[in-house]
């Protein structure tokens, strides 16, 4: 008898409860980027084609693509590709040794907080290009003022992804391991690092982009070969499809980096 | 070993939290500590374990810790503290990577530790992987490893449905029949205070005293009788009438806050 309804109600017109739960969960579709992506670059090429945009302003894709094709024939592409490489990977791996340092002393360290937030508050805002003149009279014409230019930009950024990381580590984990005795070391190695590594790699996505923006910037300023250079060659020249050619090159570089540290992140936090 | 607090007192500031708290736990016994909200338990679990420093008193031991003991006061913590990274497996074994024990020994007592909480099928799975009961076994297991003197748990079934708190509760009263662990046991649950403890430490609002030591007239096995929840439940009223005009104004005090 519990699971009827009073007779009253029974009698009554019934309606369904209207659904109003739906939305907000946004998800990205395995195809629709992909379609819009490739819709663009065919309304591009037939807007090139058709002659309804000056080529010289506006390359169709293919022209970039057999500009691309040419460079890899010639080995320019390699050339430049290479040095901008050695630059990005020398100054992000500095940067990034000294920003977890700095970044971990400042987090688990009263002292090197107290000093490290206000040099760090006081100098991240500061542009980095902007030191680079500084930093050639420093270090003199050649590689190192632009891999010192990188370094710092990816040091101050690492260096707060890196403490952030630490404060956010729950602190009744850390008391846990003291509550076990387990060393002041082996705490940082098995409770810390783990605990700080989604900021540290969310830090490297940050980074990496830091770093490549960077050293556009220095090879524009100063510099035979890179992409940087390259780009601001063809510019100078109005080869657009080579500019183009350049751009895209460094759309691709950054994208195979954001794939590397997203494998990094599916490996490493797993768990999550 | 017996563990004893020694007129402990604490501020966090200006806020007195414990006022000269003195009692002990002997070998073997539970000991539960009840109180309104805010009365301070939590944090004289921390002191009496060593995590704080209390204002004023100390926290001590008495007594050798039994043989192969690594970790005489070991903590069962209300949110688990589980490392999200590791394994149930690896979350038994952190406590003990840094201690002397051999590979093949380390093993024998993860084994050991798995085994009496019910996790052996479960050793590979995440903290993700495991429903709340499920987790606060990888805690106890934990502490189980480190062949503990005094458990020191601070509420660990609150976060918890009934229904596995229940289940739990049975796993406590039987991890702790033999008398070879101690524990100290903060809960709001007095329910869980009456069919665990020895004796029960009830504190006063906060700043929290000692407003009274209740022992509990019965072995833990005579409680699972029929005939033993009439005098049970009169404790646990007793309890109550005890405490519910001091709950009532640390609720008040806290919704004013």
């Amino acid at each position: 008898m519990l699971d009827r309804a009073p007779r009253e109600t029974q009698d009554e017109a019934t309606r369904p409860v209207a659904f109003r739960g739906g939305g907000f969960t946004p998800s990205a579709g395995r195809t629709s980027g992909w379609i819009a992506l490739i819709l663009v670059i065919a309304l591009w090429q037939l807007a090139g084609s058709a002659g309804w945009v000056n080529a010289l302003f506006l390359p169709p894709p293919s022209a970039i693509v057999v500009a691309i094709y040419k460079l890899a024939l010639s080995g320019a592409l390699w050339q430049h590709l290479s040095w901008s490489i050695m630059r990005i990977g020398s100054g992000w791996i500095l940067g990034t040794i000294a920003g977890v340092i700095v970044g971990f002393g400042v987090g688990l360290s009263t002292l090197a907080r107290g000093v490290g937030i206000t040099f760090i508050s006081a100098l991240f805002p500061i542009p980095k290009i902007a030191l680079l003149p500084l930093l050639i009279l420093w270090l003199g014409i050649g590689e190192e003022p632009k891999i010192a230019t990188i370094a710092l930009g990816v040091f101050f950024s690492t260096a707060i992804s890196v403490y952030s990381g630490v404060d956010a580590v729950p602190r009744n984990l850390i008391r846990m391991a003291q509550s076990f005795n387990v060393p002041f070391h082996s705490i940082v190695r098995r409770v810390i690092w783990p605990g700080a590594l989604p900021s540290i790699l969310a830090g490297f996505r940050i980074t990496a982009s830091v770093a490549l923006l960077l050293v556009v910037s220095a090879e524009m300023i100063g510099a035979q070969y890179g992409i940087g250079a390259f780009v601001l060659q063809a510019g100078n020249l109005m080869q657009t499809d080579q500019l183009l050619a350049g751009v895209v090159i460094l759309s691709v570089f950054g994208l195979v980096v954001g794939k590397g540290i997203n494998l990094l992140e599916t490996r490493l936090l797993h768990w999550r | 070993m017996d563990l004893i607090a020694d007129h402990i007192s604490h501020r966090f500031g200006a806020l007195e939290v414990l006022d000269k708290v003195s009692f002990t736990v002997r070998a073997g016994e539970v000991v539960a500590i009840v109180g309104p909200s805010g009365c301070g338990k939590s944090t004289l679990l921390q002191v009496l374990g060593g995590l704080l420093q209390p204002s004023q008193g100390q926290a001590e031991l008495r007594g050798a810790p039994p043989a192969g003991s690594l970790n005489p006061l070991t903590f069962v913590f209300q949110d688990f503290a589980l490392l999200p990274w590791c394994t149930v497996e690896q979350n038994v074994e952190f406590p003990l990577v840094h201690t002397a024990l051999g590979t093949s020994e380390r093993r024998a007592v993860i084994d050991d530790a798995l085994r009496r909480t019910g996790l052996t099928d479960f050793r590979s799975a995440y903290p993700k992987q495991l429903s709340g009961g499920m987790r606060q076994r990888v805690g106890i297991a934990r502490a189980l490893a480190v062949r503990p003197a005094i458990l020191l748990m601070d509420e660990p079934l609150s976060a918890l449905d009934s229904q596995t708190r229940e289940l739990l509760m049975e796993d406590f009263v039987g991890l702790l029949a033999d008398g070879s662990m101690g524990a100290a046991y903060v809960t709001h649950n007095l329910e869980e205070a009456v069919r665990l403890a020895d004796r029960i430490v009830v504190l006063s609002r906060r700043p929290g005293r000692i407003r009274e030591v209740v022992s509990i007239p019965m072995t833990r096995a005579e409680r699972g009788d029929i005939n033993a929840r009439e005098k049970l439940l009169a404790i646990q009223n007793d309890l109550w009438s005890l405490i519910r005009e001091e709950a009532i104004g640390a609720e008040r005090e806290v919704q004013h806050a």
